[in-house]
């Protein structure tokens, strides 16, 4: 089994499924000649050509829009929206177009779309650094993963390309180096699945994405302290499996949401009320949450550092929960 | 907005309570969840919080005074809104009038009428702890739950979690110490010993007495001194009983699970049936007989004993004391048991079986005739036909008031029980 990158897993997968069917083609801004802004395309438009490695212009509405009536046409394409601060322009497509088609034609058409976003930040300024997944999660008829190893990255990304339904596919900038076992070969990861990624008996870690790897730093340092964390990684925003969450949490009987958005009305919250309906009688704390600071997004190194959620910041509500 | 302060509702059975002190005065400010006065109740001294934020604006009570549960006994306001106080006063006479009585003692709570007279105070619940104010007890789901399933009493446990939280590490100890367990906890296990760590440490301490205590303590004394006592002992086969109950059990849920005590309580009832002057009181000059059968089962908890009553046992089917007494020692435990379950015992069992007690003797409930002291169902070696062979016995002691009765009495009392539980199918009839 071969150790690679997120970026290099989130590659293999593109050109495997490019390789495996000839509907696939990706588009969007900077993805062929330069690379992609991440380098995830770099030398598939030489390997596949400009027929199937589009470079488009910055118009995030017309690459959704065009993608989507591909995909209603038959294709299967992958369109890449340099960051997810873009995907405010593409909105009306994805939310009023891309997650009703299916609905609102009586199942007549679907729309086999999969439109990638890099989050992060990383001195980007405010504009530049936002946790929406969150508008996303919240409107039915789409599918919104959120993947945190390269495992999972490779595996969800086959799996949104052969799903029937517009996928949003989420990535983290800062993740995109993170190493991990991967297969050789063809595999799929199953879309709307949470995995428990690190077994324990205090405290349950619910998160995804870049916080799931920061989790898994704070989770050795509290190992150290005698608290044994167990961490859930959600993948899937939508539809949300909770089932791994519940089980867990009827276990260690304690649980803390992990995100990078801003905490209110946020993924976070929606996961804090769903262990309230459904664990009340297992609680033994309040369910503790860790997110951003509710700011728009510093440009100052340090200040943007300190808005943003780290190990500290778990390890300080587990121990609020655990104590 | 002005918010009322009125006199809380502490315990199921209360129905008034005397202002011990103010511990705020008129125009101090008070946060809500500040304690603003304090109230002493049968049972404890309880704070009473701010309902709101403001000012302490207007009390209609003195240190001293005892109210009904709901009177209006002071008012919160912002500092300078318009109030009409003594309009608030006069309605506060008004609901305190019955009672306002200045400097009166608490008045005790009113003995039932006969026939049962019997038990009263010694029935008191628990109340809680004080430094679960206004009766807010804060415990997680997850302890609550717990402390449900294992039959605890939230009120007798100490939170080590945030905030003075009961969390689960307390219901735990609290188990696994068997620190909190009913004397005659239905179907339940025998408590494991709990493991000795070693001494612990002693401290030179006054411990004021709880007004259960209190009670308890002056009844008891009433009953040894009064009360000329009596023992007898006797053994009991139980190995049918077992097997009858095992059996029972099989074909029943949790909640109508028949322990060893609802065997002993309904032998005890039917052989009752049979003994009046057991069923009865010493009344001076004459022997008050009762016309039902209302056994008492003794319940320890931390605070002390309380016993729950099980109406017409001789009448009611062994399922339904079961179910009866399981219920209302859960409800006693959380003070929510109807008056009328926790009095008019005319007979009483006491069962320390749980705790692997060989026999003991028990003291007489008053008014009670008598009261039966029930140990452990024992692996013991019997002869039997001149050969050794393994036994279920379990010991039964009837303690008895000689004004009432005699020894020969209560030793053929001591047989019939004995026959109800070695011939355990006529529990069933």
């Amino acid at each position: 089994m071969a150790v690679i990158t997120i970026r290099e897993a989130l590659k293999q997968a593109m050109r495997e499924e490019m390789l495996r069917d000839e509907r696939v083609f990706i588009m969007g801004e900077d993805i062929g000649a330069y690379g992609g802004a991440y380098a995830v395309t770099r030398g598939l438009l030489d390997e596949f050509g400009e027929d199937r490695i589009r470079d488009t212009p910055i118009a995030e509405g017309s690459i959704v829009g065009v993608a989507m009536g591909a995909a209603v046409g038959g294709q299967r394409p992958i369109a890449e929206l340099m960051t997810i601060n873009f995907s405010l322009l593409a909105m009306d497509q994805i939310i009023n177009h891309a997650a009703k088609m299916h609905h609102m034609f009586g199942g007549q058409w679907s729309v086999p779309l999969v439109v990638r976003m890099a989050c992060g930040w990383g001195q980007l300024s405010a504009t530049h650094s936002q946790s929406l997944e969150v508008m996303f999660a919240h409107i039915p008829g789409l599918k919104v993963t959120f993947t945190g190893t390269p495992y999972d990255a490779k595996g969800m990304l086959k799996a949104a390309v052969r799903d029937p339904d517009p996928v949003i596919f989420l990535e983290h900038t800062a993740i995109y180096g993170v190493k991990g076992e991967v297969p050789d070969g063809d595999y799929v990861v199953p879309l709307g699945k949470s995995d428990v990624k690190r077994a324990g008996k205090d405290v349950t870690i619910v998160t995804y994405g870049r916080m799931l790897q920061t989790s898994f730093g704070a989770a050795d340092m509290l190992a150290q302290e005698g608290i044994d964390a167990e961490i859930v990684d959600l993948r899937t925003l939508r539809p949300l499996d909770l089932e791994p969450v519940f089980e867990s949490v009827r276990k260690t009987n304690r649980a803390v949401v992990v995100t990078e958005e801003w905490r209110s009305f946020g993924v976070q919250a929606e996961v804090a009320a769903r262990i309230g309906e459904e664990c009340f009688d297992w609680l033994d704390a309040p369910v503790g949450r860790v997110g951003a600071e509710e700011v728009p997004l510093p440009y100052a190194r340090n200040v943007e550092q300190e808005a943003l959620p780290w190990e500290k910041d778990i390890i300080a509500a587990v121990k609020a929960a655990v104590a | 907005m002005a918010t009322e302060l009125t006199m809380p509702r502490m315990g199921f059975d209360m129905t008034e309570g005397k202002l011990a002190q103010w511990l705020k005065r008129v125009g101090d400010p008070v946060k809500r969840g500040e304690p603003v006065a304090e109230i002493e109740t049968d049972k404890v001294n309880i704070e009473i919080e701010a309902p709101a934020d403001g000012v302490l604006r207007g009390v209609f009570l003195e240190p001293g005074q005892t109210v009904p549960v709901g009177a209006l006994i002071g008012v919160v306001g912002s500092a300078d809104e318009a109030l009409d106080l003594d309009a608030m006063r006069r309605k506060a006479a008004v609901e305190t009038a019955p009672v306002a009585a200045p400097s009166a003692p608490a008045t005790p709570q009113a003995a039932p009428p006969v026939p049962a007279g019997a038990v009263s105070p010694a029935v008191t619940p628990v109340a809680p702890a004080p430094p679960k104010a206004n009766g807010r007890i804060k415990a997680s789901p997850l302890a609550k739950r717990m402390a449900k399933q294992a039959g605890l009493n939230l009120a007798e446990l100490t939170g080590t979690g945030p905030g003075g939280r009961i969390v689960r590490r307390d219901v735990d100890a609290a188990i696994a110490t068997g620190r909190i367990m009913p004397v005659a906890m239905p179907a339940a296990p025998r408590v494991p010993t709990p493991a000795i760590l070693g001494p612990a440490v002693l401290k030179q301490e006054i411990v004021p007495l709880t007004k259960l205590r209190q009670t308890i303590a002056r009844r008891m004394t009433a009953s040894k001194q009064q009360a000329p006592h009596f023992y007898v002992t006797g053994e009991i086969d139980m190995a049918e009983a077992m097997a009858l109950r095992a059996r029972l059990n099989e074909l029943t849920d949790e909640a109508g699970k028949i322990s060893v005590n609802d065997m002993v309580v309904k032998a005890a009832a039917l052989a009752l049936t049979h003994f009046p002057n057991l069923n009865a009181s010493f009344a001076e000059n004459a022997i008050q007989r009762y016309g039902a059968v209302h056994v008492g089962i003794a319940v320890a908890l931390d605070e002390g004993l309380i016993t729950v009553v099980v109406h017409d046992a001789d009448r009611k089917p062994l399922a339904q004391i079961a179910r009866e007494s399981k219920d209302i020692i859960a409800r006693a435990r959380s003070g929510r048991a109807r008056p009328e379950e926790l009095q008019g015992s005319t007979f009483t069992v006491s069962n320390l079986g749980m705790f692997d007690v060989d026999s003991f003797v028990a003291i007489i409930n008053p008014p009670e005739a008598a009261i039966l002291a029930v140990g452990s169902v024992m692996d013991v070696p019997v002869v039997k036909d001149g050969q050794l062979v393994p036994g279920l016995r379990m010991k039964a002691t009837i303690s008895a008031d000689h004004r009432v009765t005699d020894g020969a009495e209560a030793a053929r009392f001591m047989q019939v029980v004995k026959q109800y539980l070695e011939e355990p199918l006529r529990l069933l009839l």
